[in-house]
């Protein structure tokens, strides 16, 4: 009866997490193609280094140490989590132990002290993010769900970390009193004397371990499905998204396929204007496509998955000069826009097949003007995102659409690109005072 | 300096039947704005006093596009590099040296793939190949012991992870090269880039220019030396709006090379 209660509860927390996740690789594909499957041996590389490796968290590296607990202690976990599953299908009890010997009581132990670690890491951070006030915890997009978020992921740690416990301590004690011996987990031979050595029943400490175990199972199908409504989708994501990063130098800004086919075509003396298009590839999407982007479906899934991935840690919003020095421009908030935009469109057109517009934007709805002309493409936002994400990309890609599709710049930008147009520079200089320097003192 | 040094055009060169190693890419700042032709002329005195065969477009040279670009005006972009790129490949140009980290970036990165393929260097690299292979001998001169930050552009640091090459040169100058807290990759930028050189900044609570300005003077430096002519504005700006202008100079590493080399 027992089984199959925990058959269901299993199959019910994996099935939501697979619909999940089904629903965000869908709202991805909303975005435009890019083709980031070149030079797979670097983007190997990249991934162990950035993503696995967190190389970019060791540039402070009291947070990374941190963060590199609850990570490990989070990834070692789901190994004992694999014991619970066959325990619960089966009936069995630590059915790895007899056959694992001295290296069960090893990993157990290794799974015992790390979420010691990570409990210390969980508390520094609970503190970190509510009693120290740094800023990047506290701009205006930190407010709300994401805020609660940031906590509630971290209160749940410390739930899972006092179940494990409960668990592992009372079965010490019970195991002791039924066995004469030890299991000898570094944490809990100690732990568990000490919290429940008092009780003296049998079947109470048989309870509590039950209390604990299934406790445990629950806090981890709980954050399974917490996963995907939460900016800690990137403990999965970032392995996927460091792996497609741009693997090209920063500096350089893609040059418009759409673009290049028309400036082309008017340099080409040869060329008929009035030509057909070349037919389009079968099932290639014929609509014409905007120039540069509105919504997150001008997007390439690139940027979309960027979005789901993004921490909301703030390190580019530290180091962006724009947002550094007051501006509205804050990357993170670019990012989160995104995510939230893709799930709002995502939502909408599941609901309604047909129609594909709800008449919102990511432009004006989400994103500024303002924040989006602040930008002064530096890049150290790029350089700074732990899980290589590309707030730029996205910045540029709204201006493009402003400019090349509505003519909307401030106005002294529209200056200069009459002078670039007109004089070859950005000035109202002539071309032809171009050498002056040349003969001046 | 006394004679006036003769700067040959692409044009002159190929009437002549001759074609220069390298071309140097001069920049609309470069060109027009009067500190920055100040650098300019740097880069020129250097390229004589090293005996290298260069030429300029003069005229023939129109904005690379990167502004109009970075402000999202693809289209004007594309007509500006193109443009370029047929005036360089009816030239046979191989190799360019730029003024500038903007047109260097534009130049090496984003005009291969619409047809222009050069061998493109910042100045601060040229200046370091001139180092290396011996053309180029620099005693401390005027520079000796004074105290110098370097302040990293955008692109020529992150945009194109060049950090070595001007901060070289410097040490060339037997100067302390001191770091500001901010620097190499994580450098903050001017505040000049994305086009924001040509516009007002939005609302905020400080100029951008004013915050870097303030990294550079927490070391109290001599001088503030940097290798992009947007940058050398928006500090020089800084500089005197904090009144240290008298004491603290903002210089181009061009600048410093050809004055320890008495050009
Ligand atoms: S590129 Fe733009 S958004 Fe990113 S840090 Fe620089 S100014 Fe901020
Ligand atoms: S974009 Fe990157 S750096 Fe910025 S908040 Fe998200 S994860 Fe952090």
């Amino acid at each position: 009866m027992i089984n199959i209660l925990f058959i269901i509860l299993v199959i019910g927390g994996f099935g939501l997490f697979a619909y999940n996740v089904k629903r965000i690789v869908s709202n991805i594909k909303l975005g435009r193609p890019i083709d980031r499957t070149d030079n797979k041996k670097e983007r190997i590389r990249t991934m162990l280094l950035v993503a696995f490796g967190q190389k970019k968290m060791f540039q402070r590296p009291i947070p990374a140490i941190l963060h590199l607990f609850i990570y490990v202690a989070f990834v070692i976990t789901q190994i004992e989590l694999i014991e619970i599953l066959v325990d619960g299908a089966t009936g069995s009890h630590r059915i790895f132990r007899e056959a694992l010997g001295g290296f069960y009581t090893f990993m157990i132990s290794f799974i015992e002290v790390l979420s010691v670690l990570a409990l210390v890491a969980t508390f520094t951070f609970l503190a970190r993010r509510n009693l120290l006030r740094l800023p990047r915890f506290h701009m205006d997009e930190m407010t709300g769900w994401p805020k609660l978020d940031g906590n509630l992921i971290l209160y749940m740690e410390f739930v899972l970390v006092c179940c494990i416990f409960i668990m592992n301590g009372a079965d010490e004690v019970l195991h002791l009193k039924q066995h004469g011996e030890s299991y000898n987990f570094t944490v809990s031979s100690w732990i568990g004397p000490l919290l429940f050595g008092g009780v003296e029943d049998v079947e109470t400490l048989s309870m509590l371990e039950r209390v604990g175990w299934w406790s445990h199972l629950l806090m981890v199908l709980t954050f399974l499905n917490y996963l995907p409504i939460s900016k800690h989708f990137h403990i999965i994501l970032a392995f996927p998204n460091v792996y497609y990063s741009n693997l090209e130098k920063k500096g350089r800004f893609s040059n418009m396929e759409a673009v290049i086919t028309e400036v082309k075509m008017m340099f080409d003396p040869s060329a008929d204007p009035y030509a057909e298009p070349p037919p389009a590839p079968e099932g290639a999407d014929t609509a014409p496509q905007r120039f540069g982007a509105k919504d997150v479906d001008d997007l390439t899934w690139k940027s979309i998955l960027d979005g789901y991935t993004c921490t909301e840690c703030g390190r580019c919003s530290d180091a962006c000069p724009a947002n550094t020095t007051g501006k509205k421009l804050s990357p993170r908030k670019i990012m989160m826009d995104v995510r939230d935009r893709a799930e709002e469109l995502g939502r909408h057109r599941v609901k309604n097949a047909e129609a594909t517009d709800d008449g919102k934007s990511l432009l004006r709805d989400y994103v500024s003007e303002e924040e989006i002309w602040a930008c002064t493409s530096c890049n150290a936002c790029v350089q700074e995102c732990p899980v290589n994400n590309d707030p730029l990309e996205v910045i540029l890609e709204l201006r493009r659409f402003l400019v090349m599709e509505e003519s909307k710049s401030p106005s002294e930008l529209t200056t200069m690109f009459t002078n670039v147009e007109n004089n070859g520079a950005p000035w109202q200089f002539a071309q032809a005072d171009r050498l002056n320097w040349a003969n001046e003192d | 300096m006394s004679e006036k040094i003769k700067v040959p055009t692409m044009a002159e060169m190929t009437a002549s039947g001759e074609s220069p190693e390298v071309l140097f890419w001069v920049g609309c700042s470069g060109s027009f704005d009067d500190r920055a032709k100040k650098i300019t002329k740097a880069i020129v005195k250097i390229l004589h006093a090293c005996k290298v065969k260069f030429a300029v477009l003069g005229t023939e040279e129109s904005c690379t596009g990167d502004p109009a670009k970075r402000a999202g005006n693809e289209f004007l972009f594309q007509m500006s590099a193109m443009q370029n790129i047929m005036v360089l490949n009816g030239y046979n140009v191989e190799k360019i040296v730029t003024g500038c980290p903007h047109c260097f970036n534009t130049l090496k990165n984003e005009y291969p793939e619409l047809g222009g393929e050069f061998d493109v260097v910042h100045h601060t690299q040229f200046i370091q190949e001139l180092i290396d292979n011996g053309k180029l001998k620099i005693t401390g001169g005027a520079f000796k012991g004074k105290k110098i930050t370097f302040h990293d552009p955008c692109y020529l640091g992150r945009g194109n992870d060049v950090y070595e090459a001007p901060r070289m040169a410097i040490q060339k100058l037997d100067a302390a090269l001191v770091e500001m807290k901010r620097c190499r990759a994580k450098g903050l930028c001017c505040g000049a880039g994305g086009a924001q050189m040509f516009k007002e900044a939005e609302k905020g609570n400080k100029e951008i220019n004013i915050e870097r300005t303030d990294d550079a003077l927490a070391v109290t430096p001599d001088i503030i030396a940097t290798g992009c002519p947007f940058c050398n504005t928006m500090m020089t700006d800084g500089v005197k709006n904090a009144e240290k202008e008298d004491n603290i100079k903002v210089l181009d590493v061009a600048e410093m090379i050809a004055e320890a080399a008495d050009l």
